[in-house]
């Protein structure tokens, strides 16, 4: 049995009368990669915000490394345990006043309280040419293309060797090629590094590609979860629905709504 | 009765706004000595306060500092009273204009520059990055722009004073008041109660700035739109309590205002 890195039990969260999440069960260890699909606005980036403390559930808990969170910004120790987690936010959240060697720095200074300037330029060349951003450090975030912010604000979630990974769209609104590369570099550094990885996506690619188990959610729950290879199969109507995803528009075409 | 619950509202709001700027005020100083934040940071603070806001300063101080003698200078002629100008121009700078004109140029220049930048902030994630990392964002953000304040206003506000009491003085010396009289005067009447005082007020004007900016940047919402917002509110809110807070301290460091 790998060590379970992250739980969450029947989470329900509501926005005013908004019921967004209404018992959400996951679990995620060591080496394990799960997808979180679902349409727009079913609440995924809301269960990201939760495990990392941003929100509070209104019910339900998040057990991180064996510890329940129940006081998330209060506490030194559970503060350490936010810093075994590297989250990359749906717009990627650089610091715009910071450049990329900066920003991706920051975790190394502010998490590991790293004071070693040389250790740090080390790491920090190291991990952008993980990401095959080499040479970038003096670039400022608003220098950067779409795919380059994704993979930098990937690199800084890396870089102070994490135990978990959290990824809010890693590929959405990226070019297939430069959505592929991002898969294939999640995926063998999740491999190397032995992380657990939650990524939240619509790239139905993505999913299959990198992940050991998707979940779909639907109206707060999860309402299917299995394999890549159970989903490509799978009779779910729901399931049926997200990969087909597709209606005819006129006789003999078909868009994706 | 519509009135009633309309004013009612405005000033719940009013009192709701106080206090969350209060609060904000509160962690951020705590920040400042418990919280981790950036050195760096600080000292782009530091000189983002500064600079940005100097030539403006001495623009406006010098401007002031004439106009008061253009103002005056028949009067202390017609009443003979020309040994008091130089003390009165340098008394009325030291004590309230230079404090408040520093104050509302620095709201303008950097307090709104501000706000629009951790307002940004809010929107496109970055707080809540910070917070992720398991910083505690207020002190992060918050701390050094306290700090900045409260050490830039008081410096800027000495700058001011100088520069006031300079272009009165040349415009009195143009008009033919011998340049002892006046820099005499200054000495008889200027008191270092009164730069103490002046300089007491520039850092409350300080804290004013730099908590109305970061407390509205943080608490932004809704896209763009709130970075617009946010900045919009916090330069009124900085002038407003500037003012206010003028008044009361005259009040009480000064026995009234003059
Ligand atoms: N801070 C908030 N205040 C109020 N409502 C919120 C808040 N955050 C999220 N919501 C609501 O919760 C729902 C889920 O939002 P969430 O961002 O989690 O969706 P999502 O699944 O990530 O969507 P997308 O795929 O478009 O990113 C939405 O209806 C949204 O309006
Ligand atoms: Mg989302």
């Amino acid at each position: 049995m790998k060590a379970c890195l992250l739980e969450a039990t029947a989470i329900e969260k509501s926005f005013g009368e908004n019921a967004v999440l209404r018992g959400i069960d996951l679990a995620l260890s060591a080496g394990e990669t799960l997808s979180l699909m679902g349409p727009s606005g079913c609440g995924k980036t809301t269960v990201l915000r939760m495990i990392v403390g941003l929100i509070k559930p209104d019910r339900g808990k998040i057990t991180l490394f064996g510890r329940e969170m129940t006081h998330p910004e209060d506490d030194e120790s559970t503060i350490d345990l936010k810093r075994r987690i590297g989250i990359v936010f749906q717009g990627g959240a650089l610091f715009d006043s910071l450049n990329v060697g900066e920003n991706v720095a920051f975790p190394l200074r502010y998490c590991l309280g790293l004071t070693d300037e040389g250790e740090i330029e080390r790491r920090v060349f190291e991990v952008l040419e993980q990401v095959e951003l080499p040479g970038t450090e003096s670039l400022m975030p608003a220098e950067l293309s779409g795919g380059m912010k994704k993979r930098i604000a990937i690199a800084r979630a890396l870089v102070h060797e994490p135990d978990i990974l959290l990824l809010d769209e890693p590929t959405t609104g990226l070019d297939p090629q430069t959505a592929r590369h991002i898969d294939r570099l999640v995926s063998e550094i999740g491999k190397r590094r032995n992380l657990g990885i939650l990524a939240v996506t619509h790239d139905l690619v993505t999913a299959i590609g990198i992940s050991d188990t998707i979940l779909l959610m639907d109206r707060g729950k999860i309402s299917w979860r299995g394999t890549p290879e159970e989903w490509k199969t799978s009779e779910d109507p729901n399931v049926r629905k997200f990969a087909t995803g597709l209606r005819p528009v006129r006789a003999g075409r078909t868009v994706c709504p | 009765m519509e009135i009633f619950r309309w004013l009612g509202k405005i000033a719940i709001g009013f009192f709701e706004t106080l206090g969350f700027f209060s609060l904000f005020l509160l962690k951020s100083a705590r920040g400042i000595f418990r919280g981790k934040w950036s050195r760096t940071d600080l000292s782009k603070q530091l000189e983002r306060v500064g600079v940005s806001s100097i030539f403006v300063v001495s623009i406006t101080s010098a401007f002031t500092g004439m106009v008061m003698a253009v103002q005056t200078i028949d009067q202390f002629v017609r009443f003979g009273a020309t040994n008091y100008i130089g003390g009165v121009i340098g008394l009325s700078m030291v004590r309230g204009m230079s404090p408040v004109l520093t104050g509302l140029v620095v709201t303008g220049r950097v307090g709104a520059a501000m706000a629009a930048e951790i307002s940004s902030m809010r929107i496109t994630e970055q707080l809540d990055a910070l917070q992720a990392f398991g910083l505690d964002d207020v002190a992060f953000v918050g701390s050094p722009r306290l700090v900045a304040g409260l050490v830039m206003l008081p410096l800027l506000t000495i700058y001011s004073f100088v520069i006031g009491i300079g272009g009165g003085y040349l415009f009195v010396v143009t008009r033919g008041i011998h340049s002892v009289t006046f820099l005499k005067s200054l000495e008889a009447l200027l008191e270092p109660s009164d730069i103490f005082g002046g300089l007491l007020k520039a850092a409350f004007f300080g804290i004013i700035i730099s908590t109305t900016a970061c407390a509205e940047g943080f608490r932004a919402g809704n896209g763009a739109i709130g970075v617009g917002e946010a900045t919009t509110r916090a330069v009124v809110w900085s002038n407003m309590l500037i003012l206010a807070f003028n008044y009361i301290l005259s009040t009480i460091l000064f026995g009234g205002i003059r």
